[in-house]
């Protein structure tokens, strides 16, 4: 079932030795263009590069403060949800195989997956203004 | 050695086609919204790109005091590196492709998600609330639309049983799975969108509100990297709609299948700076209710559909 010749035919430690070349590329791309420019422009060292500028607001205690507890719980939901999307992908590839049995176990798996989310809905994890 | 080439191939013309993009989308906009745009300097005022680039490279180079500074060089390095890992996987002819990984969709998917650190760290280490309030709103917007960008996906993959692009590619010979998976297609197109933090979903860093958002206390070419790995993330976005979704290289004889390529991934550029030019930005939290209310439910019944579509033809 799982011998799918097409897909296992790429499959050296080599072919990802272009990765790591593409990697050195960009990387080298950044850091040289970054570190060239750190020497090529001017350094004039002056307090007033710390004057508010723009907007004009005066600065006022630190930045890191406590924020509002719904963007941990986003990055939360994006955990539970995405471990979940990572069961479809096994099946995706091999769902011709596995016929219309895998076909209902994938829709009880849905299922669960909806089950899941209306609950959080209800609980108004989802909700931005209270 | 042939990789060599193909590598330096890549970054030689991905890094030109983003340069060139200032220019094209400052025309073009103007274009859509009645205006002349940049014509002074040179022949349409194309030396703008040259003009713009040598100034980036000649700004001083400026950490704030206040800012983490290893944190604060760290973020700017992260959001191109991994746009250009990307393009890694994308075949863009016949043979010419840096990698030809059996993952290569999940390639993809991981250097796509990558992107988010660039704009947490970044708007975390200028120690500015603009900065953290827009890096707060870009983390949770991509992951959220990360996880129906995988899904909206997964079609593609049960259509053509393989994660591998040019198997992908090949298998769109009699058809472009944008026939077979319009659904898919224009949820993919969204998320991208998200991902890459264009208008209309710019809401990281939302110039009326947050000043730059993430990059507000970013200058020099530390600044210019962010501008760079936003056109090379339109670029990427643009060029895996075509191999996903119209058939990548795929095309009449009579031009060879790189411009092909180009010239479908150059409409899907055409079509971000026309969504740029045209559309409001939302507010946050409808961002978040089009997200998790609409799309989510619809790209599950995208991939149900899909399956038992496939299997009640196949039976």
């Amino acid at each position: 079932m799982f011998t799918d010749t097409v897909l296992l035919s790429a499959t050296t430690p080599f072919s990802y030795f272009p990765i790591v070349l593409q990697l050195c590329a960009a990387l080298g791309f950044v850091g040289l263009t970054m570190f060239a420019t750190h020497f090529l422009g001017p350094k004039r060292k002056t307090s007033d590069k710390l004057v508010t500028f723009e907007s004009g607001i005066e600065q006022k205690g630190n930045a890191r403060q406590p924020v509002a507890i719904k963007y941990f719980l986003t990055a939360i939901l994006f955990v539970l949800f995405d471990v979940e999307v990572i069961f479809f992908y096994p099946y995706a590839v091999n769902f011709r195989e596995l016929g219309w049995d895998g076909f209902l176990a994938m829709l009880l798996f849905v299922a669960f997956f909806l089950g899941g989310f209306f609950y959080i809905l209800k609980k108004g994890a989802l909700k931005w203004e209270d | 050695m042939q990789h060599v080439w193909i590598v330096l191939g890549v970054l030689f013309v991905f890094l030109n086609i983003a340069a060139g993009l200032i220019w094209v989308e400052r025309r073009l906009l103007a274009l859509w919204q009645d205006r002349l745009g940049p014509n002074r300097a040179g022949p349409l005022g194309l030396f703008i790109v040259l003009a713009d680039t040598l100034k980036l490279f000649f700004k001083e180079d400026w950490i704030p005091p206040f800012a983490d500074k290893w944190v604060f060089i760290l973020a700017p390095t992260v959001v191109v590196a991994s746009v250009l890992m990307g393009l890694a996987i994308i075949p863009f002819a016949p043979g010419i492709v840096v990698a030809d990984l059996n993952v290569g969709l999940m390639f993809f998917l991981a250097m796509s998600s990558l992107g988010v650190y660039s704009i947490v760290l970044g708007g975390w280490a200028s120690n500015n609330k603009y900065s953290l309030l827009g890096a707060l709103r870009g983390a949770s917007q991509m992951i959220a639309y990360e996880v129906f960008m995988g899904l909206s996906l997964m079609g593609v993959v049960m259509l053509s049983r393989s994660f591998n692009l040019t198997e992908i590619v090949a298998a769109q010979e009699k058809i472009w799975y944008v026939f077979l998976q319009p659904v898919g297609f224009i949820i993919f197109f969204i998320a991208g969108l998200a991902e890459t933090h264009r208008l209309p979903f710019d809401i990281p860093e939302a110039e009326s509100e947050l000043i730059a958002g993430f990059h507000a206390e970013y200058s020099g070419m530390k600044f210019g990297m962010f501008f760079i790995g936003e056109y090379l993330g339109i670029s990427l976005i643009s060029a895996m709609t075509v191999t996903l979704f119209f058939g990548g290289w795929l095309g009449p004889a009579f031009l060879p299948p790189v411009v092909w390529f180009f010239l479908k991934t150059f409409l899907f550029i055409g079509l971000f700076i026309l969504l740029r030019a045209s559309l409001p930005r939302p507010r946050y939290d409808q961002l978040m209710a089009y997200g998790w209310k609409l799309l989510l439910p619809l790209v599950l019944a995208n991939l149900l559909i899909t399956g038992a579509v496939a299997l009640w033809l196949k039976s």
